[in-house]
């Protein structure tokens, strides 16, 4: 057994490898003809790829399009109900790996070839702690000489992926960490023998943006150094063009394209591909002004669009917007400035009628109890939050997670009761009133939900959930308001008597929508809206999402931890950090020139399909 | 969170029991047999007791001093009790009872304390108070409390059965109560107060059909702990009175013939496992067929 994609001793520089002119590359994974199915279906038909030593390729497709099922296949992990057929080999080992008895594919995971995982707080034990779990990856493969010896090397692993005090670090249990640190020590853990080949399913996926930038970065830099081949799994296809040299696309359980970074994303061959970068770098169809999405491209020629319920809902104009909401006034929060600033709010000389939205100086608090004798500490999310938004502003809130967001909608639309300030909606108070005094903003203010899994109940039918919030209104009227409102989302009205599961991701969050118009509100809150669909759905949601605020006329809230989507949707932005806006105005000025610190690392940060 | 790829494929296409012979087939195919003997195993119950308004070999309540303690033979299947009664015909009979005391006992637990527990998971801190009444009635065994009732309103049918019931009540409130604040967590809990739907609409709404296969189950198993407290009862003469036939009682009276006709006590006895048998493989069998997180490790 050789080591024959993995000359530790001497790696040679990865670049030249898959330079065509260049001596021959060694193909470190060589699958052929992958079939993996269950009794009654096949997931992977026949998915031929290599990787060659030192090669990081990427592997795109959306959820159920069988990348990750090719990873697990290759780590032999697939879950026992799977049926496989083809071969996965490895370079050095005679033998497919499909056939390998579990006790001869173990040693080989971990030593010859590691994963990490999307979520690194299921992926690691909770109850033991970091520096043993580093340390029992080089214990189980025989490489530490004594306990203390791969303790010490576990301490060395943990200070290579940047990990401050590593010492201290290797001592904490994984719920002590931050959600960056701990992908840190998962690839600490998956790098700890150097491995030839490094499965990556979705590592960054979880992580925020900034904190996915260092981490992508680290792996990048630790599989070069250790000369090690990396197949890189996700969904981002501007991820890919930050570490990968090659990508395979996969499309229901196929490769439908693979080629170098650069010409695959410059010139695309197959229509998927071309409607994938589209839809992933949220481009704009100029003739309609809306985005292009899957069906345009994959249909052929663009076909007009299906027009909102009356057809008003005309192509939109981005010019048309100031015009609309005069005042949007760029602001950020000097640093170290305890005050507060009123943000986008005008100034009462303008004459203007005053704002559908005013919140001033909200405020919350959590308690997290205490162990102990200790008694509980405070955990601020808001320390005082203030900012108008004026009738039929896109208005954009954007923040890592933990910023405070999540609070700040929860307090807005009056789900929380606790807290300070004063959330004035049209006028009328919203912080501190009684669930039975909220009528009137339940009846004004809709919510459409980050997870369409988790927002619509499973044993409800269509037609209940969409009229869930018309009290009082006759069966017979709620079905047919139900049927108009599925029409205007571009669901069929048949819909009605249909349950949630039998609807795709897409299809749900169109219901969601459909329940937050049902009973016009002034204003729609979405959080997160689209977070949790595929890109060439979120494409076509997003359009969704515009034609209606336009023909509805509504006021946007638009919650979003993906600024690309925000510079797309709102016309007007706020930056949270740690429970504070920081910086507000325009989306074109503050994403073009940003004035908070912060801020600008925050769009430096978030990944573009330029290829470096 | 965008993108459950690995989960989709599998879920999608969840081999029902015909799968391969891999081992969570395997698995998967027992689980299913266990809740089809269940179901098999309740309906012979079920079946011989409505056989009993019908038909019957003998009358169960004919004494017959004659022909007392005889074997089985073919005008007494399975013989005869002390005091000449058909063994066969009682053990029919004697099915009346415990099957009555079940379904009522886990029906008045279910009205106590599924109300109780979703009032319980609705109300935030109040309702860790609401739990803190139910540990108080937990602390009293469901068959004390039936000692005490029959102690203090007489031994009957009924006392046994409300007894029997309010003693269940506090684990149907226990398992409705996590039940619902997992529904509460969810973000269609949340949309529908957005909605201005108010907490009563919600708890119909969503939480009793979200939380409906865990009640079941829950009535099941405690239908069979119900059987088992009915026999114990009556064998303590704290159940139904004489002459109705009841499993319990027949054991208690078989105990005085437990040298010459052992017999006596099998029968009954066989009876009473059988059907606690029947009800916990139900309950099992329900339990994975119902809860999600079972399906998906199939």
């Amino acid at each position: 057994m050789t080591l024959s994609g993995n000359p530790s001793g001497a790696p040679l520089e990865p670049d030249t490898r898959i330079d065509p002119g260049g001596s021959q590359p060694t193909p470190v994974l060589t699958v052929r003809d992958l079939r993996v199915g269950t009794a009654h279906t096949e997931i992977l038909h026949g998915l031929n790829l290599t990787i060659n030593g030192g090669e990081r390729v990427g592997l795109i497709g959306e959820s159920g399009s069988g990348k990750s099922i090719t990873c697990l296949s290759a780590m032999g992990l697939l879950p026992d109900n799977l049926s496989t057929g083809g071969s996965i080999r490895l370079a050095g080992i005679e033998e497919n790996l499909l056939e390998m008895p579990e006790a001869a594919l173990a040693p080989l995971r971990g030593s010859r070839m590691s994963m990490v995982f999307q979520e690194p707080m299921t992926a690691l034990n909770p109850l033991q702690r970091v520096g043993r779990q580093v340390a029992e990856v080089i214990d189980i493969h025989g490489h530490g000489q004594s306990h203390q010896s791969s303790s010490a090397r576990a301490v060395e692993l943990l200070d290579s992926v940047g990990i401050p005090d590593p010492g201290r670090a290797a001592q904490a249990f994984p719920h002590q960490l931050s959600g960056g640190q701990r992908q840190r020590v998962m690839l600490a853990m998956a790098m700890a023998n150097t491995p030839d080949l490094l499965f990556a399913d979705e590592p960054t996926t979880a992580l925020d943006v900034t904190v996915q930038a260092q981490v992508l970065e680290l792996m990048r830099r630790q599989v070069r150094e250790a000369g090690s081949s990396l197949l890189f799994i996700t969904h981002d296809l501007a991820i890919v063009a930050e570490i990968c040299e090659r990508v395979l696309i996969m499309r229901h359980g196929e490769l439908v394209e693979q080629g170098p970074i650069d010409r695959v994303f410059s010139d695309p061959q197959h229509p998927y591909t071309k409607a994938l970068l589209a839809a992933s770098g949220l481009e704009v169809n100029p003739s309609t002004g809306r985005l292009v999405t899957l069906a345009d491209l994959t249909a052929g020629p663009v076909v007009d669009p299906q027009p909102g319920s009356e057809g008003e809902a005309a192509p939109r104009d981005p010019a048309d917007r100031p015009e609309r909401t005069p005042f949007r006034i760029h602001e950020s929060l000097p640093d170290g400035h305890q005050g507060t600033i009123v943000f986008n709010r005008a100034p009462a000389s303008s004459g203007l009628a005053p704002a559908m939205v005013q919140v001033t100086e909200l405020t919350r608090t959590y308690l997290r109890p205490g162990r102990g004798l200790k008694g509980p500490t405070k955990v601020p999310a808001l320390r005082g939050v203030s900012f108008d938004v004026r009738e039929g502003q896109h208005f954009g809130i954007v923040g890592e997670s933990g910023c405070g967001k999540s609070t700040l909608l929860r307090m807005l639309t009056g789900l929380e009761r606790d807290g300070s300030g004063s959330v004035q909606i049209g006028g009328r108070e919203v912080v501190g009133q009684r669930e039975r005094n909220l009528r009137w903003l339940r009846q004004e203010v809709q919510i459409v939900f980050q997870d369409p899994m988790g927002s619509l109940d499973p044993r409800m039918r269509v037609e209940d959930i969409v009229t869930e919030s018309l009290i009082g209104v006759p069966r017979s009227e709620r079905r047919e308001r139900a049927q108009k409102i599925l029409l205007d989302v571009d669901l069929p009205a048949d819909a009605v008597d249909r349950y949630p599961h039998e609807f795709s991701g897409g299809q749900r969050q169109r219901i969601a929508i459909a329940r937050a118009l049902v009973n016009s509100p002034r204003i729609l809150v979405a959080d997160e809206a689209v977070s949790a669909l595929d890109v060439s759905v979120r494409a076509q949601v997003l359009n969704l999402l515009s034609d209606l605020v336009d023909a509805y006329g509504l006021t946007l809230l638009f919650v979003s931890h993906d600024l690309h989507v925000v510079r797309h949707v709102c016309d007007t932005v706020a930056v949270m950090k740690a429970g504070r806006i920081i910086e507000c105005g325009p989306t074109d000025e503050v994403y073009d020139s940003p004035q908070h610190p912060y801020t600008a690392s925050l769009i430096r940060a978030v990944p573009t399909l330029q290829v470096a | 969170m965008s993108a459950p790829t690995s989960s989709e494929p599998t879920s999608t296409a969840r081999p029902p029991a015909a799968a391969a012979a891999t081992a969570p087939a395997r698995r998967g195919g027992r689980l299913n047999a266990m809740l089809i003997t269940g179901a098999v195993m309740v309906g012979v119950v079920v079946l011989i007791c409505i056989v009993s308004f019908l038909w019957t070999p003998m009358s169960p309540v004919a004494t017959d001093p004659i022909d007392r303690l005889q074997a089985g033979s073919a005008a007494h299947w399975l013989g005869t009790d002390g005091l000449g009664r058909d063994v066969t015909s009682q053990l029919i009979v004697g099915s009346r009872i415990p099957l009555l005391v079940g379904v009522v006992a886990v029906l008045i637990a279910l009205l106590l304390g599924v109300p109780w527990g979703i009032l319980a998971g609705m109300a935030g801190r109040p309702g860790q108070w609401c739990m803190r009444w139910n540990d108080i009635v937990q602390a009293f065994p469901p068959l004390l409390l039936a000692v005490v009732f029959a102690a203090v309103f007489g031994a009957s049918t009924w006392s046994a059965m409300l007894a029997l019931g309010i003693g269940f009540a506090p684990g149907f409130a226990r398992v409705t109560r996590s039940g619902t604040i997992q529904v509460m967590s969810r973000e269609y809990a949340v949309a529908a107060r957005a909605a201005g739907r108010g907490p009563l609409f919600t708890a119909i709404h969503h939480v009793v059909p979200n939380i409906r296969s865990i009640v079941i189950v829950q009535a099941t198993v405690t239908f069979a702990l119900a059987v088992l407290s009915e026999a114990a009862l009556s064998f303590l003469g704290l159940g139904t009175p004489a002459p109705t036939p009841s499993w319990g009682r027949m054991l208690q009276e078989a105990q005085a013939y437990i040298y010459n006709r052992p017999t006596l006590i099998l029968w009954p006895g066989v009876a009473i496992a059988w059907t606690v048998l029947a009800f916990n493989l139900l309950g099992d069998g329900l339990r994975d067929q119902l809860d999600p997180r079972m399906k998906e490790r199939r």
